[in-house]
């Protein structure tokens, strides 16, 4: 294995899940939504995921479990904010904390197993080609949906009827009512795509990336996922590039120390998050390019009046 | 049939007091049904998660300790959120605060003087506002959302203070293990009473007074409170909104920092790669929980508190799982946001009557 | 509400019952900073614990709390573990040392034993384990089993304890294969599967074709398996997570330890102690060696028996550090409070630690 094979393999799978959790809750935040509560969906699809391909042995029945949890998370955060109309960000954060503790609670029994592992397609022929083939085809599932996940997103946003309700709701929320729209369900709906992206997102962890459970698995990429929405200024293309960017930034910190560069390494760990940072800036900075996509009603709550 | 919602003509006074009673019962009542479901006497852990943390002396003092910086913290918060600023970084100005003010022991062990822990307590406090100030300008300079900002630096700090602690300020006679010196008593706090309560305590009452006269009776106060509500009547009104995000980031920033100096110069007594379990975001709890009024905000820190102690007593008398408290905290949060709605809102089940087009709005 | 109060008032009195009829057994108490499932650090301490229980049952009672931050926290649960009636109490990470000396403080008739630390009083003991033996072993292996003679180290955090597992495990390399190079790449946490298997991987691609760890979590040897390399495990047995991979793994047994000072406490003969045991009392332990060849197997058990012995010490002379400076000649090794704090990297490390 070549060293830059194993740089695009690592980068891959580093980038990943933040792709996936980053793609749903876009969708989410279109609607006009803000759930802060992706740490908490992604953690639960985590534990969800292994326990269940724990138990039956089925990789796939693990996936199925990742996404049902993901969604019965999210869907606890649209009874609250849309039926209820509590705050958004409060009912967010409240999420993960809840997740966080009962991803640990129901995954108690399930700490130290060693966990069923997602495997990875073999194209005969195209994944034994010299670096491209396991690069390109030799994935695993995930990560071609990840891929297919974003192209969709950015279909059905920018080409179909249902992408323009979408839109609408989040850009207006009393216009798309006026139009007939029906606002609280299509964000019923964003949400729960939301959820059903960061619960893969966690299966992905459990299932995929490290085939094992342990508390706080995810280690706050749920929050880098947020952060790439605002990073890609609500399109779906530049999410990807952004899910893709910081992976690489994370690898290439281990990578230098391979190296055997005495950079301090809490420097390197932190390189991805200053990066971010600077690339919110120089993407904020930028009217232009914040304005077509914004959600203008993200946030807000909306409670159809007589 | 289904649930829907209904405006009040006004909020509701009856149930903005009864609204968190109903929030606690219905924790309690799930977290008996949890109790039961793991095979315990529900009402025996209920007690012991609970009521025995306030059943002691020490046990109190203890709470006190636990409370302090969430308070400290949590009105600070408050205050922000309340003109729709949202910081949930204070873990990282927390940070910051404790660097900045233990640099005066680290950096001069032997300077034995009054002026010492002022100093202390002021770096802590500009520590935590230096922190803070980095959302605050990229927001207002180049509109870059804070919540994000705020929580990415959290990191940042962390690794900072991983970095001092493990090279530059390592203690020289401590084995190279990753801790600074230890501080001497004149460059920590005064602890008040037999225990652990320590000086932090008082100035978190102090700044809860202070916040709640700054918000129900100054100019300023009332800015914040506006600029929240009503943006566009701010807006109409002259108030700058760019001041209102420095304003908002300078006073939860700097009561971050100085919760910060407060623990690594009271309880914990150095600089250590772990300086707090999580204060800066319990405390975001704390202040919703508060409603973001100062003075609820101090009872909230309180329930917080108990349900920390609540859950270690659990875990040694009652062998349950400390997550228990973690999932406790997140369905008293929701339960108390879903029952807050109750004051604006009647709850009505049925069919909605003929949709019109007007929508009502609140602000996050 | 009258009902409620008199309702609780009842529960205390139940509780108070129940903490008297307790009385006749001493209560031993452990503080982890992990969850006990982690299958590193807190899991092994945690099955001392069990065994404590199995061997002693019918005289101790042992209760602990888990996941408690090294920090403020700290302090008020190791007293809540006194006030709770714990007659001995381990505190089993280095964080705990300073809160563990001032609640001994206010306890003297309460015995502590703190583990990783330096600081001890006339209740409080500390005990650590020569996991630097093992590592010179696996040292060994490395280098005797690696085609590319470049191993990949995860290892954690910068402190002594991890700095002289590096140095040992370099200094075994080295009596087989001057020539040996070792990677290392610190995570910054114990506990991150995700990043610590990318660290993994990364070095791999860079030519490791070994893959040792100083971290928790079963990630890395885990993923050596995945890449079809070898590994090491760490803290307890990881054979069934990478049945391909891993070559042996250094075992820590706290159990004799925690069986022996709880038997101390009981017979009255408990001292204060400093007490640092490796594989001759039995505190470290090699898991079988497996996929290797004989002749290695055979090298790494004469190995293990010569340090188990006394016959040889991992850090004999001569040893140099990274720029060639002499540590310490021929003949001698190094003491232990050299050892204790440990902060430079013997010849051949190819990386440079923070300082």
């Amino acid at each position: 294995m070549s060293a830059l094979e194993a740089v695009l393999l690592t980068v891959i799978t580093a980038s990943t899940p933040l792709l996936l959790a980053a793609i749903g809750e876009l969708v989410t935040e279109r609607s006009g939504v803000l759930n802060l509560g992706v740490e908490g969906m992604m953690v639960m699809g985590a534990v969800a995921g292994f326990a269940a391909a724990y138990t039956t042995g089925s990789a796939a029945l693990g996936v199925v479990a990742a996404v049902g949890a993901g969604i019965a998370m999210s869907l606890l955060f649209a009874f609250l904010t849309q039926t209820l109309v509590t705050n958004q960000v409060a009912t967010g954060l409240a999420l993960t904390l809840f997740g966080l503790g009962l991803s640990g609670l129901i995954g108690e029994g399930f700490t130290g197993l060693p966990g069923v592992k997602l495997t990875p397609i073999h194209v005969p022929g195209l994944s034994d080609l010299p670096l491209l083939g396991p690069v390109l085809f030799g994935q695993d599932l995930l990560v071609y949906a990840s891929l297919a996940l974003t192209a969709l997103v950015a279909w059905v946003l920018s080409r179909t009827r249902l992408g323009l309700v979408i839109r609408a709701t989040g850009g207006n929320h009393h216009s798309a009512h006026a139009l007939g729209y029906r606002v609280i369900a299509v964000r019923y709906g964003c949400i729960a795509f939301g959820g059903l992206c960061s619960g893969l997102a966690g299966g992905y962890l459990s299932l995929a990336y490290t085939p094992l459970w342990i508390e706080n698995m995810s280690a706050g990429r749920g929050w880098i996922a947020l952060a790439l929405v605002v990073f890609s200024t609500w399109a779906p293309r530049r999410v990807a590039v952004g899910a893709y960017l910081f992976g690489t930034v994370w690898i290439m910190g281990l990578y230098v120390q391979g190296i055997g560069i005495g950079i301090p390494s809490q420097l390197l760990s932190s390189l991805p998050y200053l990066v971010t940072i600077a690339a919110l800036v120089v993407i904020s900075g930028n009217r232009l390019l914040t304005k077509v996509n914004t959600p203008a009603c993200i946030g807000q709550t909306f409670v159809p009046d007589r | 049939m289904r649930l829907w919602l209904e405006q009040r003509p006004e909020r509701s006074r009856a149930m903005s007091v009864i609204s968190p009673l109903i929030a606690i019962a219905l924790t309690v009542i799930a977290g008996a049904i949890i109790f039961a479901a793991s095979g315990l006497d529900p009402l025996r852990a209920l007690f012991i998660y609970f009521v025995e943390p306030v059943t002691t002396l020490w046990s109190i003092e203890e709470l006190i300790v636990k409370t302090a910086p969430l308070v400290l913290i949590g009105v600070g918060l408050a205050v922000c959120f309340r003109a729709n600023i949202w910081n949930i970084g204070a873990e990282g100005q927390l940070t910051v605060g404790a660097i900045a003010g233990a640099s005066v022991p680290i950096l001069a062990p032997h300077w034995d003087s009054f002026l010492v822990l002022p100093l202390m307590l002021l770096l802590g406090t500009l520590g935590g506002m230096a922190w803070a100030a980095v959302p605050a300008l990229l927001r207002n300079r180049f509109g870059v959302n804070e919540i994000l900002t705020s929580l990415m630096l959290v990191y940042v700090a962390q690794y900072l203070l991983d970095w001092l602690v493990r090279g530059p300020w390592r203690d020289p006679g401590g084995y190279n293990f990753p801790e600074s010196i230890e501080f001497q008593a004149w460059q920590s706090l005064p602890t008040l009473g037999a225990g652990r309560v320590h000086l932090g305590a008082l100035l978190a009452l102090i700044a809860v007074a202070l916040l709640f006269v700054f918000m129900a009776r100054t100019l300023k106060g009332f800015e914040i409170r506006v600029s929240g509500e009503a943006p566009r009547a701010a807006a109409f009104g002259g108030f700058s909104r760019s001041r209102t995000v420095w304003l908002c980031f300078g006073i939860s920033g700097g009561l971050a920092g100085l919760a910060g100096i407060c623990e690594v110069a009271g309880p914990v007594g150095q600089l250590q790669p772990s300086i707090s379990p999580g204060y800066g975001f319990i405390a975001i709890i704390v202040a919703f929980l508060g409603r973001l009024n100062p003075v609820v905000v101090l009872l909230a820190g309180l329930v917080l508190g108990i349900s920390y102690l609540g859950g270690e007593s659990a875990q040694i008398v009652l062998g349950i799982s400390g997550k228990t408290t973690q999932v406790f905290q997140g369905m008293l949060l929701f339960f108390i946001l879903a029952c807050d709605t109750l004051i604006r809102y009647r709850l009505r089940f049925g069919r909605r009557p003929g949709a019109g087009t007007a929508g009502a709005e609140q602000a996050p | 509400m009258k009902k409620m109060l008199a309702m609780a008032a009842g529960l205390a009195l139940s509780l108070a019952v129940t903490a008297v009829s307790g009385d006749d057994k001493l209560k031993v108490a452990f503080l982890y900073v992990g969850p006990i499932g982690d299958h590193g650090w807190t899991y092994t301490h945690d099955q001392g614990r069990l065994m404590l229980e199995d061997q002693l049952g019918d005289k101790v009672e042992t209760v602990y709390v888990e996941s408690v931050p090294e920090g403020p926290d700290a302090e008020r649960a190791i007293t809540r573990l006194v006030r709770d009636g714990a007659g001995l109490v381990f505190t089993t990470s280095f964080g705990y040392m300073d809160p563990t000396i001032k609640v001994a403080e206010n306890f003297p008739d309460v015995k502590f034993e703190h583990a990783t630390g330096y600081k001890r009083s006339d209740n409080v003991s500390t005990y650590i384990a020569r996991f630097y033996e093992g590592r010179y072993v696996i040292g060994q292996i490395a280098a005797k089993m690696s085609k590319s003679g470049v191993a990949g180290y995860v290892a954690s955090f910068p402190i002594p304890e991890v700095v002289r597992g590096i140095n040992a495990f370099m200094l075994g390399a080295q009596s087989v294969n001057p020539d040996f190079k070792v990677k290392v790449v610190w995570v910054n946490s114990w506990f991150d599967p995700g990043k610590e298997k990318d660290a993994a991987e990364v070095m791999i691609g860079q030519g490791a074709d070994i893959i040792a760890q100083h971290t928790d979590s079963t990630a890395p040897i885990q993923t050596a398996q995945e890449k079809g390399v070898l590994g090491f495990g760490q803290a307890s047995d990881m054979i069934h997570f990478a049945p391909k991979a891993q070559l042996t793994s250094i075992i820590d047994n706290w159990g004799p330890y925690y069986v022996a000072r709880t038997q101390a406490v009981l017979d009255g003969s408990w001292e204060s102690s400093d007490t640092w045991d490796g594989m001759a009392e039995g505190m470290v332990v090699m898991a079988p060696f497996t996929n290797m060849p004989d002749d290695v197997a055979a090298m790494a058990a004469d190995t293990t028996e010569k340090i188990r012995s006394g016959a040889m010490h991992p850090f004999a002379g001569p040893i140099y550090r990274q720029d060639g400076e002499m540590v310490i000649g021929e003949g001698e090794h190094l003491d232990d409070g050299v050892l204790l704090g440990m902060n430079w990297y013997v010849k051949g490390v190819d990386d440079e630690l923070p300082q």
